[in-house]
């Protein structure tokens, strides 16, 4: 133990007293492993993120009440929408008891024309270009909402007053009693969860691998060092102790860096949202017992890492010598972890699905990271032997395979983070491309026929419509406006929809043909056939729920309905204005539009809604799609992606690190083939082909244990297999991008190096 | 080496007496080996005979010692051959060489030149040996390496001493 | 006499604040070997780098037959390096990854020949030099002697019209560079190529035909001196 404590103390003299190039080195390992500090603290916080989180909406969510209305009694009507292409919380609210509840973060409830809204919010309202919003919500601004009542710090967030609400059960509203959501949450379903994990090993494995390659940085200088000591008597025990000083003191700076960063980071997230997500700088909190995980064990791990790695390296008084080309790599103990990784994931098959089946998160993660780990095992093995038997082709191939071949285990060093990275991130993609479709909530609109409905509760007559329809028309990028009453038709208890509008309209609604005023039209499908022409029926139009006795006249035509419609397959009947006059039906009716328009662009969306917004706020916009994922759903994979891209830019910033410091090594053989007059590019393709070659086979591998994984952990949900292959592309396109890009950075330090200058260094 | 083109080398920054003569050469070039006075006398009458030096003028009294003694310009003329000239390469050239370095010094002409000229004599010898030893039998060339190491251990010499002009500099010219 | 084939003229060069060279000229003939000599931090080997077109002086003048170094381009350097110089440095000049023959084939295929008649041409030379031997190993398993007699036929093997040496024996002991610059000079003057030879070993200098002392960053050309 004295003697450790001495060797220690001795390496950290030498670094402090080492000049420059123990400096630099120092620095760059305290930069890269606090780049790997810093996600693991983020990684940590990431539970008390989702708690803080999920409490905050909780406590503002709400549910239907039922019963008699009480003293604290709340009619709402929920408003959400989009600005800017983000999504607004917004909800009507309108009190209906004397002591009306009052949501989190709002000291009162907005009366009539007033409205609270979220910082952001008002931000937006003030801001230059804010006048769509100004025009949307022309209420008076009567206080903010605390952070307490908002989701994230950027979130766009509103409670409007009104007196417009009606409750009953046809009506534009519902009540509630008190705010909070008192059923607990149900819990993440075990696929979400499973994702989840595999999320977290797929980050934490390469970041991992990452650091262990960070705390290696310098070597070459190092083993002169060690060289040195062992001339002046150090026994090779020794020198690996001072040795491991050196990554121990980067280790230690490297966790004050990445504290740094992390605390840097954490004040500039609330700047930050991304798909509608924003985090509170004071919810990313590290999980205590992760976060000493952390301190304690990176410092550890790191002498660990370096008397392991220099167990391959002998130090003699006159150099070092690597044993590393001595020895050929064997393949059996590398295959350990990935098989035994399969053996604890593949008897899951089946287990786990959405209604049910458990997780045991435990065996799972474990099963994870073996086979991730396993890949960066695997990978010096597979470029030592594919390496191994290359041949050269240009001067330039050569250059590069036969120094692959003096240093196998460097160049896949290089590349084992960025290889994990993509072989997680594929698998990732796989099970979550196979899960996701379980998740799609089919609406059974067609985008094709109209881009957004309008929803006007109101009971309008004719002129009132026009009107409306007039004021969308108006909107920027809007192409047609088919506006048309709307209400509810029953025979029985099928029910369908009762639509009132010019022929025009409805043939923009169902694709009926040969309309005149006057006709009427009962259209289905095959799933639900049209109602026959005499059936005796209910209607059912307004909030005040009447029901009106009608019987579909004998001459009212059949039809099919078109495919491209908006409402797929609902059944529906069809009046034309002299029809309904005809009817029973009152001349005020909720209104329904649908509009074509090119949506594409987040502002034409908001305009459109202002247009809506200035006919009477409590109209809904709603943009037509042919699916829609499941909320929470989105939120996991937008999480995994902004993961993936941080975790690619972190080791594509420890790959141009280690490639430059490669480079510095041969200064002198690049001066060299630059006197006798090699070709810049020729030098340039070879530092190509020299990182290319173990990206190829990197990536290679990272796909067949991505696809394996992905495989393996889709069988364990019991969904079909299913390979997104365009996405698997992307990943690996993106790892291969890192690797040009870095390529790229280092060839101006190539250039200069290959300046004749750098003859003088001798 | 020549006491007389020594003694011709001292003379040329003034006229001096006998005595003076005898002091500075000792001082200079006598080391181990410092001259009689008979040597002084001899080689100066010697020099006044060839009409290299000159009786500068006589002091009242009796005696060598009161005769001083100037160079003339043939004696210049000759120093400067002298000077100017190559040494034929051998060994144990360095008392001749460093007399030589030491006078241009003293008499304010380039050190850098003597060198220079020696050196590429030298080298014109070391040249010859080198061709002749990749020409000649075992024997020859052990001989020719030889006498190889020999020049060049004298032209390292006169390097170090080309390094070490301006101590020396220094020294010769208080 | 005929006239020169490489010349350098007044050539100045510093790097940052130190002048390396301060008007140095040095001029070669074709087939000529020339020995630069002169002490350590002279300026020999920059005059050497800047004669190969290898640095660019500050002011002055090098001209290769006829053409001048210094007007071209980098690249029209480098060509000119890969196909009429060749050089032969004092260690670390073998690429480390490379065999010997490969090492030797390289500057062949850098000037576009192919792969077999490169090893062709690169065998005939190193058996030349009297290394065929070392052909298939890796510069780390040879001696001393042997890797700078396989830097020899290297820096040969393409034909070169002007060879630069620096300190070519500089790592070696008596016998092995004795060796090494008998094999170099006699190789360079049966295929007539000039040398520019630094060094500051008189007896490595003596191979040369004639030697230019550089001093202080002047250079002093001794046949014109005489």
């Amino acid at each position: 133990m004295r003697r450790w404590a001495r060797d220690l103390a001795l390496g950290v003299r030498l670094v402090a007293r080492g000049g420059r190039g123990a400096w630099t080195r120092l620095t760059l390992t305290a930069v890269g492993v606090g780049l790997g500090v810093a996600l693991l603290l983020l990684a940590a916080s990431v539970p008390a993120v989702l708690t803080h989180r999920d409490d905050r909406t909780n406590a503002r969510d709400f549910n239907e009440a039922s019963g008699r209305p009480t003293d604290t009694s709340v009619l709402y009507r929920p408003l959400d929408t989009e600005y800017h292409g983000e999504g607004v919380y917004a909800l009507a609210v309108q009190a209906l008891g004397a002591h009306p509840a009052v949501p989190p973060g709002v000291s009162r409830l907005p009366g009539p024309g007033e409205m609270v809204v979220s910082p952001r919010f008002r931000a937006a309202l003030d801001a230059p270009d804010g006048a769509l919003l100004r025009e949307r919500y022309p209420y008076r601004v009567v206080g903010t909402i605390g952070d307490e009542g908002l989701s994230g710090p950027r979130e766009y967030s509103v409670y409007l007053g009104s007196d417009t609400l009606t409750g009953s059960w046809r009506g534009n509203a519902q009540r509630l009693d008190r705010w909070g959501s008192p059923t607990p949450d149900r819990g993440m379903d075990p696929v979400l969860l499973l994702v989840t994990v595999l999320g977290i090993a797929a980050l934490l494995v390469p970041v991992a691998v990452f650091v262990a390659t960070a705390v290696r940085f310098g070597s070459e200088a190092r083993d002169r060092q060690q060289a040195a000591l062992r001339l002046v008597g150090a026994d090779r025990a020794t020198t690996r102790r001072t040795a491991s000083a050196e990554a121990l003191l980067g280790a230690l700076a490297g966790l004050v860096v990445g504290a740094g960063f992390f605390l840097a980071g954490r004040r500039l997230v609330e700047l930050l949202s991304f798909d509608d997500i924003s985090v509170f700088a004071g919810d990313l909190t590290p999980d205590p017992v992760l976060a000493v995980l952390v301190a304690v064990g990176l410092p550890v791990a790191a002498v660990l890492i370096t008397l392991v790695a220099l167990r391959r390296v002998a130090a003699e008084p006159l150099g070092v010598v690597r044993r590393s080309t001595t020895r050929r790599r064997r393949l059996w103990w590398r295959l350990v972890p990935p098989v035994v990784g399969l053996g604890l994931l593949v008897p899951l098959a089946g287990r786990v699905t959405r209604s049910g089946g458990s997780l045991d998160t435990a065996q799972v993660a474990a099963g994870l990271v073996l086979v991730l780990a396993g890949t960066a095992v695997l990978l010096p093995w597979l470029v030592e032997r594919v390496v191994g038997r290359m041949g050269g082709g240009g001067v330039a191939r050569l250059l590069a395979v036969r120094r692959l071949q003096a240093d196998s285990g460097g160049a896949a060093r290089t590349v084992s983070g960025i290889t994990v990275a993509v072989a997680g991130a594929i698998a990732l993609q796989t099970l979550f491309a196979g899960v996701a479709h379980g998740y799609e909530k089919p609406t059974h609109q067609d985008p094709r026929a109209a881009q957004a409905i309008v929803t006007d509760n109101r009971e309008s007559g004719p002129a009132q419509r026009a009107a409306l329809a007039a004021g969308l028309r108006r909107s920027t990028g809007v192409h047609a406006v088919y506006a048309f009453g709307h209400g509810a038709v029953f025979v029985g208890d099928d029910g369908g929809s009762l639509v009132v509008g010019d022929c025009a309209t409805l043939r923009a609604y169902a694709g009926v043909a040969g309309c005149a005023d006057g006709d009427v039209f009962t259209v289905g499908t095959d799933r639900s056939p049209a109602f026959r022409p005499g059936s005796a029926t209910t209607l059912l139009v307004g909030a005040q729920d009447r029901e009106l006795r009608w019987r579909i006249p004998a001459t009212a035509r059949t039809a099919v309905r078109s495919a491209h419609s908006v409402e797929g397959d609902d059944r529906a009947v069809l009046l034309t204005p002299k029809a309904a006059a005809a009817s029973p039906l009152p001349p005020a009716m909720p209104t329904t539009a649908y509009v074509r328009a090119d949506l594409t662009d987040p502002l034409a969306y908001d305009r459109l809604e202002t247009a809506a917004a200035r006919v009477d706020p409590l109209i809904d916009v709603m943009r037509v799609s042919g699916g829609s994922v499941d909320a929470k759903f989105a939120t996991v994979r937008t999480g995994l992606l902004i993961g993936s891209i941080a975790v690619l830019l972190v080791i594509g910033a420890s790959l141009l690190v280690t490639v430059l410091e490669q480079l510095r090594a041969r200064r002198r053989p690049l001066a060299v083939l630059a006197a006798f007059g090699t070709r810049r590019g020729t030098v340039g393709r070879s530092v190509l082909w020299q990182t290319a070659i173990p990206v190829l086979l990197g990536l290679a591998l990272a796909v067949l244990v991505g696809v394996v994984l992905g495989g393996v952990l889709l069988r364990m949900t019991a969904e079909p297999l299913w390979f997104d292959w365009s996405g698997i592309l992307g990943v690996t396109g993106a790892g291969a991008g890192v690797v040009l890009l870095v390529t790229a950075l280092t060839l101006p330090a190539v250039w200069r190096m290959m300046r004749p200058g750098a003859m003088r260094t001798e | 080496m020549s006491i007389g083109l020594t003694l011709l080398g001292l003379l040329e920054s003034g006229p001096r007496h006998g005595y003076d003569l005898k002091r500075a050469y000792d001082e200079r070039f006598g080391h181990d080996h410092p001259l009689h006075y008979g040597q002084v006398y001899s080689t100066l009458s010697r020099l006044l005979k060839g009409g290299l030096v000159q009786l500068e003028g006589v002091e009242p009294g009796a005696g060598p010692e009161r005769k001083r003694y100037a160079i003339t310009d043939a004696g210049v003329t000759d120093l400067d051959g002298w000077l100017g000239r190559a040494e034929k390469p051998e060994p144990y050239l360095q008392n001749t060489l460093y007399t030589k370095v030491v006078l241009a010094l003293l008499t304010g002409r380039s050190a850098d030149d003597i060198l220079d000229t020696q050196r590429a004599a030298h080298l014109a010898l070391m040249r010859t040996l080198t061709r002749r030893k990749s020409t000649g039998d075992l024997a020859d060339q052990l001989i020719c390496d030889h006498a190889l190491f020999h020049l060049e251990a004298d032209l390292r010499w006169l390097e170090l001493t080309a390094a070490r002009l301006a101590a020396l500099t220094e020294e010769v010219l208080p | 006499m005929t006239a020169p084939l490489l010349v350098a003229a007044d050539v100045r060069r510093s790097f940052g604040a130190t002048p390396a060279l301060d008007g140095a000229n040095l001029s070669v003939r074709a087939g000529e070997v020339v020995a630069v000599m002169g002490p350590s931090g002279s300026g020999k080997s920059t005059l050497l780098h800047c004669a190969a077109g290898i640095l660019l002086p500050d002011s002055g003048r090098v001209t290769y037959d006829g053409a001048e170094l210094t007007a071209l381009s980098d690249a029209r350097r480098s060509a000119l390096r890969r196909s009429e110089f060749g050089f032969v440095f004092q260690f670390g000049q073998l690429v480390p990854e490379l065999t010997c023959l490969e090492n030797v084939a390289l500057p062949l295929r850098l000037a576009g020949t192919r792969r077999r008649d490169a090893a062709r041409t690169a065998l005939e030379w190193l058996a030349r030099l009297g290394t065929a031997d070392v052909a298939g190993k890796r510069p780390g398993d040879v001696s001393g002697g042997q890797g700078q007699r396989v830097a020899v036929a290297r820096a040969l093997v393409t034909g070169p019209r002007v060879l630069f040496a620096d300190e070519p024996t500089g790592a070696l002991d008596s016998y092995h560079g004795e060796q090494v610059m008998r094999l170099f000079t006699e190789s360079a003057r049966d295929s007539g190529a000039a040398v520019v030879l630094v060094t500051h070993e008189p007896r490595v200098a003596a191979y040369a035909d004639r030697e230019v002392v550089v001093r202080d960053g002047r250079s002093v050309d001794l046949e014109r001196a005489r």
